[in-house]
């Protein structure tokens, strides 16, 4: 038995370093596209870079200390050392940082992305379970129907729909404006994660003005998502119900609510996982156009002003930290995979 | 065991208080589960439909069997003749879109087809139990196999937790897996088939059921231990008293260890005999066929070509009375007319105008 | 069934309509699109402005019919430019794996580890504010699902038996490619086509609305939809609704119909 625990556990370990392993090309690619794209500026880099106001000899610097005027590899070099350093250029507009900058507005975005992900985990999973357990109902229509209406929707068409409805005309949903009514003081930062953090600071009153200013945003986000998820949930389940151990537990008597949650429902969910990778890929990016519906202060508006405003360092570290969030998130889902799954752990 | 409402070992009243008159009934049609003294299973004209995109398949028509207590029987056809559907009808575990539309079946005294789902599934797994082919698949592939057996002790017998554990390691060691404190923890995937199927026997067998219906349970395994799952199954009916189904695509299988043998045909109970009398005097068509080119059980099913023909698609409405007939080289007029069941005598029957 | 078949069926209606749309809209309209005299600013729907204007006094149901053109073709340029090259890509990487395989799946699946509308926007942003810079970008973030069907299409096929005999009768790795294994494979990769147009129109006009490509006064009706962002809580709805609602309806009727292609095409795959 110990010697199970120890191949248990050594086939664990070389899980989690095969998947680290696999997640490293991905950073790599992710490094280069970026550090491509800051070459790929139309013109003149140095010039964007240095913004539309520059002097010439301001020009020249900008040049020279991006190391513009080196070889295409050494540039690559002083990229990559700036990166670890953290160091991804000053903004223009601001003089700030651009690694400040996002990572002060960082918590922003992920709290949106993550609360409209569970939203639409919460809605859509037990969608598609009951789709896939009441085949040819209505709830199971209904399924259908928001599986292909849901990936058609325009999120920031769908923002401003619900902005008008629950705003303007209803008054239900406070000015689709920024993550806090300005009437309060943001909550003492902890995670920084607003809704957290007034809940840390015991504060109904404020709890509930967070809960009214995220909801909008991320019941829109949300919506986007609830398609795959429970086209998948629906499909995963409808398959995994007529599988053979399925049929076995039923055969040995099992209640229907064991072998519904025990054995249909937790093996259906490995492909939802997998899917996972895709929701968030679609998450990260809408999320870019409900902050600009919402005004909600993430890095997505923050890369939005930059761009208006010609300032090109804070756009590219916006995808390179996007991008690398993505890379890590994809590992998280791999790791719990692995958790839930153990072939997954043996594989070789 | 829990004993305590097992309607097979408290069948007594019940259903020996319907014996006398159920018994006359027999005698005078021509039934082929005639049974000579109460069955444990007991079958009677079975029909099931399933709803398909190309209209409604009759798969049973009309199927009626009988098993006794701690009697061997073998059930063999061609694959797709329903032999599978008719036991997961018996569990009441079809998929959704098949629906019984007449037939009784009792199982010691319990009414399997009119029975509550939870009185049923209260059955399943402790009196009545099924293992399947593809053991591999047919376990959770995400569960370890201890948990599994365990599930099945939870749900069936009064087993204290702490004892669960033990419990299904002997479960384990009863089915003759090497090893099996540490198998308890392993998953499906880490088991070879055989191994596989001998964690279904053991769930199977967790609670001591009186019958055993193992369908096709050494397809797909190797030769070797097809033969070890097969002694394995013969050992611990013996042992226990059990009556085990053995639904099976080889013939010589059924031969060496089934005391009686029914053939089936596209939904149709078209013979069955006692072993023995089988092979020396099959009397339908399609039996006969069967045997004819087989050395003496030495083929399965699947491997031959000596029927000429396939099975009818089941969703034609326009079906003869008797399946066979479009296959048959003896066919009749009269096959066109209802179909018939003949006691040819020795427990032997045959669904056939025409006998060889 | 049926029902599946008149869903369809709908869709491929909305389809024509929208094409008919795109090819003949500009005489279709009732004002010029950019003329901001065609009546009053920000009326409201009526009878001679059935969607309203806009706060230059557009007429916005010409506009978003004109927009149409340009939507369908941004995407249509698109999938097309995905199509061709993932498909050439997916080719080689399946046909000969090897050396090919690994550069080619090592490009998709960098691809896929961005967020693909991030992408979208960086490569626009970097290469600049025009629509061919947004027809590239879009076409890029919907390569990998080209290069990974064409790839795993053709690997299943490579040996085949009328490719075997296709070798066996001298034909080159070019000819057993182009002549053999791609037709084989045109029938997934539409499946494909069909179902990312939907989404490669909603990523152009996601990337209009955030103000990359397509620029005033061109109508489009991301940008459409984002003019009438800010009348839309001061009840001016009409400015972003009508755009934002056909946008939809176009996304939602090339879904259905890659759905209903998918279900044709393949059966297996239908959820
Ligand atoms: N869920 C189902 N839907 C439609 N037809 C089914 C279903 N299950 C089984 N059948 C049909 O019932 C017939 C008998 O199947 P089965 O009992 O599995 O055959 P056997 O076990 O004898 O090989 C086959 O024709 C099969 O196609
Ligand atoms: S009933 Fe007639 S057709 Fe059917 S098997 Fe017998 S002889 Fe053949
Ligand atoms: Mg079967």
């Amino acid at each position: 038995m110990n010697a199970q625990r120890l191949a248990a556990v050594r086939a664990g370990a070389g899980f989690v370093l095969r998947r680290l392993a696999a997640a490293l090309p991905n950073l790599l690619g992710v490094v280069v596209v970026t550090f491509l794209l800051t070459r790929a500026l139309p013109g003149d880099p140095a010039a964007y870079f240095a913004g539309p106001a520059a002097s010439r000899e301001a020009i020249e610097e900008v040049r020279r200390a991006l190391g513009l005027d080196q070889g295409i590899a050494t540039q690559f070099g002083f990229y990559l050392r700036d990166l670890v350093q953290g160091d991804l250029g000053n903004s223009i507009s601001t003089g700030r940082p651009v690694a400040t900058e996002l990572i002060e507005r960082l918590p922003a975005s992920l709290e949106l992305t993550l609360i409209a992900l569970l939203l639409a985990t919460l809605i859509a999973v037990p969608l598609g379970v009951l789709a896939a357990t009441r085949p040819g109902s209505v709830v199971d229509h209904l399924c259908r129907v928001i599986a292909t209406v849901g990936v058609s929707l325009p999120t920031f068409f769908t923002g401003l729909l619900l902005a008008y409805v629950f705003y303007f005309l209803l008054g239900w949903a406070p000015p689709p404006t920024g993550r806090l009514d300005p009437a309060f003081s943001p909550p003492q930062t902890v995670t920084g994660f607003y809704l957290i953090d007034a809940l840390f600071a015991l504060d109904g009153e404020l709890l509930a003005a967070v809960a009214g200013q995220i909801a909008l945003p991320a019941i829109t986000l949300a919506l986007f998502v609830i398609a795959p998820i429970s086209r998948m949930t629906r499909a995963s389940m409808l398959g995994v119900l007529s599988s053979d151990f399925v049929r076995t537990a039923r055969a040995v008597g099992l209640s229907r609510t064991r072998v519904l949650y025990v054995y249909a429902l937790r093996n259906a969910l490995l492909p939802v996982v997998t899917t996972l990778g895709m929701v968030f890929s679609f998450l990260l990016g809408s999320s870019i156009l409900v902050e600009k519906v919402f005004a909600w202060p993430g890095v997505g508006s923050y890369a939005l002003e930059a761009l208006v405003a010609s300032d090109y360092a804070p756009v590219q570290g916006f995808v390179l930290v996007l991008a690398a969030l993505y890379v890590l998130l994809n590992l998280v889902i791999d790791l719990a995979y692995g958790v839930v799954d153990p072939r997954a752990r043996f594989e070789g | 065991m829990n004993a305590a409402q097992s309607p097979v070992t408290s069948e007594g009243a019940a259903a020996a208080a319907m014996v006398p008159s159920r018994q006359h009934a027999h005698r005078a049609t021509t039934d082929p589960a005639t049974p000579a003294r109460v069955p444990l299973l007991d079958v009677r004209d079975l029909h099931v439909q399933f709803q398909t995109r190309t209209g409604v398949a009759r798969v049973l028509d009309g199927v009626s069997l009988h098993v006794d207590r701690g009697e061997t029987l073998g059930i063999v056809g061609e694959s797709g003749s329903g032999k599978s559907v008719f036991f997961l009808a018996l569990l009441g575990i079809l998929e959704a879109n098949a629906r019984i539309t007449s037939g009784s079946a009792r199982f010691g005294g319990f009414d399997l087809l009119g029975s509550s789902e939870a009185e049923r599934s209260s059955v399943r797994g402790r009196e009545l139990a099924m293992v399947f082919q593809n053991p591999r698949a047919a376990l959770n592939p995400i569960r370890r196999v201890g948990q599994q057996i365990e599930d099945v002790l939870l749900r069936h017998t009064a087993t204290p937790r702490h004892a669960l554990q033990a419990r299904a390691v002997d479960a384990l060691r009863r089915v003759q897996i090497a090893d099996p404190e540490a198998r308890y923890h392993a998953y499906p995937f880490e088991l070879s088939g055989g191994q596989c199927q001998r964690v279904m026997i053991a769930m199977a067998l967790a609670c001591e059921p009186a019958l055993l219906i193992a369908d096709e349970p050494t397809t797909g395994l190797d030769v070797t231990t097809q033969a070890a799952i097969m002694a394995l199954i013969a050992r611990i009916a013996r042992e226990n008293g059990m009556a085990t189904i053995l639904v099976t695509h080889d013939l010589g299988l059924a031969g060496e260890h089934c005391d009686r043998i029914a053939v089936m045909h596209a939904g149709h109970l078209v013979e069955m005999a006692p072993a023995a009398e089988l092979f020396a005097r099959p009397r339908h068509p399609y039996t006969a066929r069967l045997l004819a080119s087989t050395p003496y059980g030495a083929l399965s099913i699947d491997a031959l070509t000596s029927v000429p023909g396939q099975l009818p698609d089941l969703t034609r409405t326009d079906l003869p009375p008797c399946r066979f007939s479009e296959r048959c080289d003896r066919v009749l007029p009269a096959c066109a007319g209802p179909r018939v069941m003949q006691d040819t005598g020795e427990g032997h029957h045959v669904a056939c105008h025409n006998p060889c | 069934m049926r029902r599946e078949n008149l869903l369809t069926v709908v869709a491929a209606s909305l389809f024509v309509f929208f094409v008919l749309l795109a090819l003949f809209g500009p005489w279709l309209v009732p004002y010029d699109p950019l003329s901001t005299s065609a009546g009053a600013a920000l009326s409201p729907p009526d009878a001679a402005h059935w969607f309203g204007t806009d706060a230059l006094g557009r007429d916005i149901l010409s506009r978003v019919i004109v927009a149409t053109r340009l939507d369908f073709g941004i995407a249509v340029a698109a999938v097309a430019v995905s199509f061709l090259i993932g498909a050439t890509l997916g080719c080689l990487a399946g046909f000969h794996g090897g050396w090919h395989d690994r550069i080619i799946s090592r490009l998709a699946d960098t691809i896929m580890a961005f967020p693909l509308f991030v992408l979208a926007m960086g490569v626009v942003a970097a290469m600049g504010n025009t629509v061919a810079n947004i027809v590239i970008a879009t076409a890029l973030i919907n390569l990998p699902f080209y290069i990974r069907v064409a790839r795993a299409e053709v690997n299943v096929r490579r040996e085949a038996g009328y490719v075997e005999a296709a070798r066996l009768s001298g034909a080159s790795d070019t000819r057993i490619l182009v002549m053999h294994l791609f037709p084989n494979i045109l029938p997934p990769m539409m499946v494909q086509i069909s179902l990312n147009m939907g989404w490669a129109i909603l990523n152009a006009a996601g990337l209009s609305f955030i103000g990359l490509g397509v620029r005033p006064p061109a109508a489009e009706w991301g940008i459409m939809v984002a003019d009438g962002a800010q009348l839309i809580v001061s009840g001016e709805w009409w400015v972003a609704f009508f755009p934002g609602l056909v946008l939809m309806l176009a996304v939602f009727s090339f879904n259905l119909l890659g759905d209903g292609l998918r279900d044709l095409i393949d059966p297996r795959r239908r959820t």
